[in-house]
């Protein structure tokens, strides 16, 4: 089993090393200006020596993902909530929220800034709406699809609505949020870099445009690359929140960490 | 009588097409009080609507059922359900699975975890209250769901193709601890199946129902003794018994075509 983890780890890294390799040797070959594309080398040392505004933008953006996700999830959970358990509101918004979920919603960040200005509060609105949807659909269509025997279970045993919906519909949901949010914190990365390439004083989107614009092409691989890791690190977050979960998810979900 | 089944019919009307699809047609029985009965047809036959109907799951198009002195009109919480397929809630233990009537009903307290307990301990399961539901075989969930069907005294045991998932061995086990724990608590049960062996090895009585729509084409009273051991299966009197049911379920003769 050792063995098996230590070669699960192993090959990625071989993998990673060897796309290294042929970048370097890629960059150095056919003496690629630097402008174009920088050496991984001289990525790493811009990594390094750049490491507090990186941090500090990176800062910015995490703040505008985890406080966009968190408002698409205290929003999103409770409206799938209401959708699921009442008919009327079901009927009424289940097939516009379906429509506008096929809207491309990075399309509207420009008027969202018109809106809200190049502040915080545009990111926050941006990074919701992609990353609402994902949760409020995936929910909804947990709570919806509640396994006809553990609703006769309940119906058998005279159950209120209330303890059909506390002690059945929701927690046989849970998975669907799981992977809903999975989905909403991977968009809400991308959201949050949008919103600061359409405008924005701060951030790594931000950084990244000013580096391009300055011809700092290794800088702008820095702030690349430090987004990658914001990114893996938030979706490794929600798969952690999994883990702690799944006490209370059925078995089939969450086996490992792997960031599939 | 604890319970009289007077000709209760089920019809389906179906919005798609102009024939109305009757699955029950006119069945009457009477159930004596810790009488073990069993519904025995072929698969889809309507057997187990009609268990759903005594249960209150599923509405009667007409005809009458009382159970303990009163009209059947939706679910009771003075019976006991253990469905055909697997339903343990894979997100509770298996005590919490247990007692999760216990806490529909708001009676959850330490008499019925402790209950729980010793109701586990009878199925061989006081080692695993703490596991989950995908930790156990096939026979001892389903052992665990008999325990949640138990858990709030039922006075009617409702049983729908409970062994119908588990192998012939775990099959047969869970047929001699079914009559073990029924000789301890006993509940009038209602067993629906479609192995004839089952039905004679655990009945009292026997209903042999035809094909859709259901109909009674035989009533076995099973006289064989109690306690019941798996020896019994290999007697004259239990395969006599065996080709009365196969006969009026007409195996007997080449049907195996449907």
């Amino acid at each position: 089993m050792h063995i098996n983890n230590l070669k699960g780890y192993l090959y990625p890294i071989a993998g990673i090393v060897v796309l290294l390799f042929a970048w370097h040797f890629y960059v150095i070959e056919f003496d690629v200006p630097v402008v174009v594309l920088p050496t991984p080398g001289q990525v790493l040392e811009e990594l390094v020596s750049r490491r507090a505004i990186l941090l500090s933008e990176g800062w910015v953006t995490l703040k505008e993902c985890v406080y966009g996700f968190a408002l698409a999830f205290v929003v999103g959970v409770p409206l799938a909530v209401a959708l699921a358990t009442s008919r009327l509101l079901n009927q009424m918004f289940y097939p516009i929220l379906i429509a506008m979920q096929s809207v491309p919603k990075i399309a509207l960040a420009p008027i969202v800034l018109v809106w809200l200005g190049i502040g915080i509060e545009s990111k926050l609105a941006i990074v919701w709406m992609v990353a609402f949807f994902p949760i409020v659909v995936d929910t909804a269509a947990g709570l919806r699809t509640t396994p006809r025997e553990f609703i006769d279970l309940a119906q058998s045993l005279q159950a209120t609505r209330f303890q059909l919906f506390i002690k059945i519909q929701f927690p046989a949901a849970l998975p669907f949020v799981v992977s809903g949010s999975k989905v909403a914190i991977t968009l809400a990365v991308i959201g949050a870099v949008i919103a600061e390439f359409v405008g924005s004083s701060a951030g790594l989107g931000n950084l990244l445009l000013v580096a391009n614009s300055q011809l700092n092409t290794p800088l702008a691989f820095a702030a690349l690359f430090a987004l990658a890791a914001l990114g893996i690190a938030l979706y490794g977050a929600v798969v952690l929140a999994e883990h702690l979960l799944k006490p209370w998810l059925p078995a089939d979900t969450g086996h490992n960490l792997s960031l599939d | 009588m604890f319970g009289v089944i007077d000709k209760v019919g089920k019809v389906y009307q179906s919005s798609g097409k102009k024939t109305p699809m009757v699955a029950i047609e006119e069945v009457s029985c009477t159930i004596g009080n810790g009488e073990f009965m069993a519904f025995l047809g072929p698969s889809g036959c309507g057997k187990t609507t009609l268990l759903r109907i005594v249960a209150g799951l599923v509405s009667k198009t007409s005809g009458s059922v009382q159970i303990d002195g009163r009209e059947v009109t939706g679910p009771r919480r003075d019976f006991g359900f253990v469905f055909q397929s697997l339903n343990l809630l894979p997100w509770r233990s298996v005590l919490d699975n247990v007692l999760f009537p216990m806490e529909i009903l708001g009676q959850r307290d330490a008499a019925a975890v402790s209950r729980a307990q010793e109701l586990l301990a009878t199925v061989g399961l006081d080692g695993f209250v703490r596991s989950r539901p995908h930790e156990l075989s096939g026979g001892m969930q389903q052992r665990v769901a008999l325990c949640r069907a138990l858990i709030h005294k039922p006075s009617l045991l409702l049983m729908d193709e409970p062994f119908g998932a588990l192998d012939e061995l775990t099959r047969m086990e869970m047929h001699d601890l079914l009559l073990a724990i029924r000789a301890a608590t006993k509940t009038t049960i209602l067993f629906v199946t479609h192995s004839v062996s089952e039905a004679i090895y655990l009945s009292d009585q026997v209903l042999v129902f035809s094909k859709r729509p259901a109909r009674i084409v035989a009533e076995l009273a099973i006289d064989l003794p109690y306690p019941r051991q798996a020896d019994l299966r290999y007697t004259k009197e239990f395969t006599q018994l065996e080709r009365r049911a196969g006969e009026a379920l007409g195996i007997l003769k080449c049907t195996s075509t449907t």
